[in-house]
């Protein structure tokens, strides 16, 4: 296959030469151009549907990960439409200027490339690379602000996630080591089609060693408790575009390196079971989340530890494993980026409008801007669990799975998605109900931003809706296979 | 491999060891980086000696990095940017420097007990040198945590990465793409971090984190 004919090729090297492109642009066109690219990575992304290219030793599409590509690309260019509407709005409010923009929009290709990088990589090696990437792309952008509040939560990112993401090499080092003897000193040793072959005959005692770092490297990624104190504030000072994909999808991509490392120790059989750690490191986040919820004053805050939350169910899923929880926690996985992204952008808009991310300047959305206050609580409920949106289902499919695996660890779940549950219910009946706070913002979007910033989360809400009603044969099928090669 | 190899091996390692031992006991941020200096040197000779007993041409490029790179140009840069901004003064402490050490050696003491017993398989020299990298990696991380300022912090950060990179040089045929990245990272950390030296330097007069601690984003 030569390389313009290879779908791997369009998809990574469209938001290359994207990020080239936008660094040059001025900052209108730059949003209008954003959108273009993003969404041709998404089409490219679905051709990898049709056209699966065989795995290579860098690079590699199966059944696991050409979902996740195509959620990342997708999400990636919902948010890029969001985007021109919040900058633009940004801009006539004189926060942004010209430079930072250009920035913006280069680091934003940039970091949807290090993402999709990290999806399709084979060479666990390479993958590590591309997280590591991400880091640093993100931690520009969420010091775009330059104030102290953005310089303290990008330095915290920062340092935290480097250490992270350093103990993860590590732990990559190590996976290599106990190949080595087996696959022999070469590539072949770092290439995860091959390793998990012949992962059987490896070292279990290494292999321990090294998923421990692993979990904890990936793990502060992923913005697991107690390695989750970066996430509130990298989320809360960033641009809200970049909270949205922040919380959506280098989450899913950190948990993704996860499942990878999981699926070696797992091929093994004779090393530890990755479950329990899995599992206790998913309770935690969704405890500690649960109770945080309750005190946040702050809007993106509040649904950063929302994201700890849901972060915490997905592990606790794939932790208690087997068919249905493994289908439970993928599924779960695309509802949650979904969702929380379209919450991203609706209390995005809401607070330019109020000027101020306060939840005590926030209220009666409904009233003030209808169409905004709607979609924002819809996804707030969605979010929350309530029926009949496709986050109540995987929730539910996950507590179902666990009563009937492991019944004791159901009655912390369950308790902790209630403790969630009422503090995201108490905190949004005032912001979308009540007498609104006179605006001190920007005031209600113009005719075509309204257009741009409530597009993307009505059709992820529209999608999130019918996934909880009727998940399409197709989708079951996949997340069934998905959840067999997960086992 | 001759007894001679492993021994400069070792000494190699050790060297960096404690080269991240004496990194916890500096009370002047210039001596806290002529020793991150000496730590990268010494990674510069194990590299180098990895590339010559495994027949490795690509780890002499490691080496040359560590040596070039770390060695000199993070160091200078850092002392520049000491220089510039005025804060030449003591490091702040937040854990003694005598009970700083002993953390350390309980660390080191750790890695050894961890990682001896579980490679058993893997050939000697890989063995001893992975728990040394390991205890570099974990007094990195000690460093970190109990020194105050930015600087030393971001010392910190690379002293843990000489420690990977200790690692993945004794690690025989691993492949470069590794090594690379770990460099391209380093390089682009500088990056950021001189960005964020005189970010901090404009909004607070001060590279003392606690300034920055006084906010905790989410009060009321």
């Amino acid at each position: 296959m030569t390389i313009l004919a290879d779908p791997l090729s369009w998809l990574l090297g469209l938001p290359v030469a994207g990020a080239i492109l936008l660094a040059l642009l001025p900052w209108r066109a730059a949003s209008v151009a954003n959108i273009g690219v993003s969404v041709a990575t998404f089409a490219a992304s679905l051709v990898l549907f049709r056209v699966r290219p065989p795995a290579g030793a860098l690079l590699f599409i199966d059944d696991f990960n050409v979902y996740l590509v195509a959620l990342t690309a997708f999400v990636g260019a919902t948010t890029a439409v969001f985007s021109a509407a919040y900058i633009a709005r940004e801009v006539a409010g004189g926060r942004l200027g010209d430079g930072h923009l250009r920035f913006y929009h280069a680091m934003y290709q940039a970091f949807l490339f290090t993402m999709l990088l990290a999806l399709t990589a084979n060479n666990i090696g390479l993958m590590w690379v591309a997280v590591e990437g991400a880091t640093l792309t993100t931690v520009l952008m969420v010091s775009l602000y330059r104030t102290r509040e953005a310089i303290e939560a990008a330095w915290k990112y920062f340092i935290l996630c480097s250490v992270g993401i350093g103990l993860a090499l590590f732990g990559t080092i190590l996976v290599y080591l106990a190949a080595e003897p087996v696959m022999g000193a070469s590539g072949a040793a770092m290439e995860w089609t091959r390793l998990v072959a012949r992962a059987w005959a490896f070292q279990p005692a290494l292999l321990n060693l090294a998923f421990v770092f692993v979990l904890v490297g990936y793990g502060t990624k992923v913005g697991l408790a107690p390695l989750h104190a970066w996430l509130p504030d990298a989320h809360a000072e960033g641009p809200t575009p970049i909270s949205a994909v922040l919380s959506g999808l280098l989450l899913n991509v950190a948990l993704y390196a996860l499942l990878r490392f999981k699926m070696l120790i797992a091929a093994n059989g004779h090393a530890l079971a990755p479950g329990p750690l899995m599992v206790a490191m998913g309770l935690s986040s969704l405890f500690l989340s649960a109770f945080m919820l309750y005190r946040r004053g702050d809007i993106k805050r509040l649904f950063a530890y929302s994201s700890i939350e849901h972060m915490g169910i997905i592990t606790f899923a794939f932790g208690i494993g087997g068919g249905l929880a493994d289908f439970a926690g993928l599924l779960h996985m695309t509802m949650h980026s979904l969702t929380k992204s379209a919450i991203f952008f609706t209390a995005g808009i809401a607070s330019q409008n109020a000027g101020s991310s306060r939840i005590a300047r926030i209220k009666g959305l409904t009233v003030s801007t209808p169409v905004l206050g709607w979609v924002f609580l819809l996804a707030v409920l969605a979010i929350a669990g309530l029926p009949p949106m496709g986050v109540f289902t995987s929730e539910f499919l996950v507590v179902t799975a666990t009563v009937a695996r492991h019944p004791l660890l159901a009655v912390p779940l369950v308790v902790g998605l209630l403790l969630a549950f009422g503090a995201l219910i108490g905190r949004v009946q005032g912001m979308a109900f009540g007498t609104p706070v006179p605006a001190e913002g920007y005031g209600p979007p113009t005719r075509w931003q309204a257009v741009l910033a409530y597009g993307p989360p009505i059709l992820h809400m529209a999608l999130v809706v019918v996934a909880g009603l009727y998940l399409p044969a197709i989708l079951t099928h996949w997340f069934q296979a998905v959840a067999g090669m997960l086992k | 491999m001759t007894p001679f190899s492993y021994d400069i091996s070792h000494l190699t390692g050790a060297a960096i060891l404690i080269a991240g031992f004496a990194l916890l006991y500096q009370r002047r941020l210039r001596a806290v980086l002529g020793t991150f200096a000496i730590q990268a040197w010494a990674l510069a000779i194990a590299a180098a000696w990895q590339a010559h007993i495994q027949h490795a041409p690509e780890l002499w490029a490691t080496a040359a990095i560590a040596l070039v790179f770390k060695g000199l140009l993070v160091p200078f840069a850092l002392a520049w940017l000491v220089e510039r901004l005025g804060i030449h003064r003591t490091v702040e402490t937040a854990l003694s420097i005598g009970w700083t050490l002993v953390a350390g050696v309980a660390l080191v003491g750790l890695s050894i007990v961890l990682v001896l017993p579980v490679t058993a398989g893997t050939a000697a020299v890989t063995r001893e040198t992975l728990a040394l990298a390991m205890g570099v990696v974990l007094l990195g991380m000690l460093m970190m945590i109990t020194r105050r300022n930015a600087v030393t912090q971001v010392v910190g950060f690379m002293a843990l990465e000489n420690g990977l990179l200790l690692a993945a040089v004794s690690a025989k045929g691993m492949p470069l793409v590794v090594e690379m990245a770990i460099a391209f990272s380093v390089l682009v950390a500088m990056i950021l971090f001189g960005i964020f030296f005189f970010r901090i330097r404009e909004r607070f007069d001060s590279l003392e984190l606690r300034y920055l601690e006084s906010y905790r984003g989410d009060r009321t």
